[in-house]
């Protein structure tokens, strides 16, 4: 319900933003703060010096990036390998997740919990130990995840759970072929 | 690259031509095939049917409402039954309602998807499978439950006879009937449990649950998410026997090739650890106790109330190896036995055999070549029948694991549409299901009931600050689904 008022003060703020200059200061103020509340980010925040139409379009951009830079959004090189062995080449902003990424570019790879670390689906394979060795290591939870994946490998990661960072300039994942796992490891009891 | 482009091609040519396609069961199994088969095929049109007016299966019935995280991936599912191409029946029974062979008439594929469950059998003795006290349950009957399943709303388990349940199995779902048992029931009050589920545990006076195994630490079926999940319960005092947790060489063998089990072990050594130093009992205080290495002989009859359950008898057992890592628990001719006034059976499934469908009894499935349904010997398919699901694997595996189960059923559903004729010849689908379940005077509940049905218990659920009020009863929901919008 909150959502919902305040979405519909966002379209308010929207059709007001050509009259802007009357609006009274404290008005300004409540509006942004009302934002601000719902974006939950220090971005906003930081910009209630400057006009709130700048604030607007700028706060939005600004949220899968580091707060620091207003200049153009970096983005690294990814190569997915997939079941096939085919290669699908793709930029990614540097701060989005693996899956969020490859769902970006039609690239098939199964996001069942949307993210939530309840499941293994977004599994990749880092095909080089050198960019393996980059990542930040597994929390126990994305662990405890990884245990069920299919065909689970030494360098095997969860797509969600992976951000990328200019290090991972060009770093290639392959998706597992979990029907051929499945066909050879079928009689492999799985738990509930 | 072109042969890629010609395939694509070819696979096109096939695709347009309208496929129908029903089927039965509208789990994971059944959405993931779903799908997987609309991406497939442009011309596939699909009827997903369910006995219940409530789609989902097991993510709606079995998950544990504490586990909303687990439940995300029916925003998927529901994506796919508002495909145009897709659509829901629910309240229509295979084998009451409609027959297998009134579904070939209709339809080029059908598809086998529901794992109909029996009571737990216990694969040990005849006498526990038989003997029938009160207090006794399956522990699927416990979860449908407080899970609001409209077949179990009436189960009334009786949670104050004493301060003792004694759960048989250590897998996930005993993990979860542990919780629900030990959590604090302001934290489950914001949940979507059964409202008659939470009275009843408000007033429950059972503190002590054991989960029993017959083998050991080892070899536990649980995972780490849970076990790591049930461990962090506040103010919950966990046993486990120091002796247990001692490993053999064949132990270690298997802790090696399973990165899983090594995790799980390391858990409850250091639970174990940690256990040691806090006091025994205070009185109410909750307790978890892992008993390993303990096989269910027989339940004891109480004297004070005839006829309901007043403990179990455990025969310890010990280890033996097997072969290809395996080790299998062995009784050693000890007893002892455990008090309690509840016991739950969580020890696995097994499905029935559906009219018309071959079925392996041993195994619980449906015999099968990569989803394909064969009868007899092995060189004879049932044309344009398939399974995927339980039914086809047997029932183990997560929700994840029919993913992979609904490629492969996929898979060969495309193969047979290219190289073996499934799919050719007019069929009437869609129509000619609506035509005969109008016949039969079958009330069906589709997407549109299902929705109002979802609304109403939203709603209600607003008003008790929980994510959803289910329906219990098949009245309610059949109501709510035909109320006017």
């Amino acid at each position: 319900m909150l959502f919902h008022r305040l979405s519909r003060l966002g379209s308010r703020i929207v059709k007001e933003l050509p009259r802007e200059r009357h609006f009274s200061v404290s008005g300004m103020r409540v509006l942004q703060r009302s934002y601000s509340q719902y974006l939950q980010s220090s971005a906003v925040t930081q910009r209630q010096s400057r006009t709130f139409q700048q604030a607007f379009f700028s706060s939005n951009y600004n949220l899968c990036t580091s707060f620091s830079t207003i200049s153009e959004t970096e983005k690294i090189n990814v190569i997915f390998v997939d079941k096939d062995g085919e290669e699908i080449h793709i930029k990614v902003p540097v701060g989005m997740n693996i899956l969020e990424a490859a769902h970006e570019n039609d690239i098939e790879l199964e996001g069942a919990c949307e993210c939530s670390l309840a499941c293994s689906t977004c599994h990749v394979i880092v095909m080089d130990t050198e960019y393996y060795n980059k990542l930040e290591e597994p929390t126990d939870e994305e662990n405890d995840m990884l245990d069920l994946a299919f065909g689970l490998t030494e360098t095997s990661r969860l797509g969600c759970q992976v951000i990328a960072k200019p290090e991972l300039d060009g770093i290639r994942l392959a998706i597992p072929s979990a029907t051929r796992n499945f066909a050879v490891d079928g009689f492999v009891p799985k738990p509930h | 690259m072109s042969k890629f482009l010609a395939r694509r091609l070819v696979t096109r040519c096939f695709s347009s031509r309208p496929l129908h396609v029903c089927i039965v069961g509208s789990g994971p199994a059944g959405f993931y095939t779903a799908d997987k088969l609309l991406k497939a095929h442009e011309g596939a049109r699909i009827d997903i049917i369910d006995r219940l007016p409530t789609p989902y299966g097991l993510v709606r019935s079995g998950v544990a409402p504490d586990h909303p995280e687990t439940k995300i991936a029916i925003n998927q599912f529901s994506r796919v039954a508002q495909h145009e191409r897709c659509a829901f029946y629910g309240n229509v029974k295979l084998g009451s309602d409609l027959s297998l062979s009134e579904l070939r008439d209709l339809y080029h594929v059908k598809h086998g998807l529901f794992r109909l469950y029996l009571h737990m059998v216990l694969k040990v003795t005849k006498i526990l499978a038989f003997q029938s006290l009160g207090g006794v349950f399956s522990a699927r009957e416990f979860v449908w439950w407080y899970n609001g399943h409209p077949d179990y709303s009436s189960l009334k388990p009786d949670l104050k006879s004493s301060d003792t349940a004694v759960i048989l199995g250590q897998g996930n779902v005993a993990l979860d009937v542990a919780r629900i048992f030990l959590r604090p029931t302001t934290e489950l009050a914001s949940t979507d449990i059964a409202t008659h589920a939470l009275s009843a545990l408000e007033e429950s006076s059972i503190r002590k649950v054991y989960l029993v195994g017959r083998r050991g630490p080892v070899q536990a079926a649980l995972t780490a998410k849970e076990l790591r999940e049930i461990l962090g319960i506040k103010n919950l005092h966990i046993r486990i026997k120091e002796t247990d947790l001692s490993v053999t060489p064949a132990d270690e063998e298997e802790m090696k090739s399973s990165r899983a089990r090594k995790r799980i072990y390391e858990l409850l050594s250091k639970a174990a650890a940690a256990a040691k130093g806090t006091s025994e009992g205070d009185c109410g205080q909750r307790e978890l106790h892992f008993v390993f290495f303990r096989q269910p002989e027989r339940f004891l009859e109480s004297d004070e109330s005839k006829g309901h359950v007043s403990g179990v008898n455990l025969e310890k057992t010990i280890l033996e190896s097997v072969g290809s890592g395996k080790q299998i628990a062995v009784g050693t001719g000890e007893f002892e036995d455990i008090n309690c006034s509840m016991v739950l059976k969580a020890i696995g499934y097994k499905s029935v055999p559906v009219n018309g469908l071959p079925f392996d009894h041993k195994k619980g499935i449906v015999p099968n070549v990569r989803g394909r349904v064969v009868s007899g010997d092995i060189s004879q398919t049932e044309p344009g029948l398939y399974v995927c699901g339980w039914l086809k694997r047997g029932p183990v595996g997560i929700i994840a694991t029919n993913l992979y189960c609904a490629e492969e059923t996929v898979g060969s559903i495309s193969q047979d549409i290219e190289e073996e004729g499934v799919g050719k010849g007019e069929k009437e689908g869609s129509k000619g299901l609506m035509q005969l379940l109008e016949k039969k005077e079958v009330k069906m509940v589709g997407s549109s009931g299902w929705e109002k049905i979802d609304a109403k218990e939203k709603q209600m659920g607003i008003d008790r600050n929980k994510p959803r009020e289910k329906l219990v009863t098949w009245e309610d929901l059949l109501a709510a689904a035909s109320a006017d919008s």
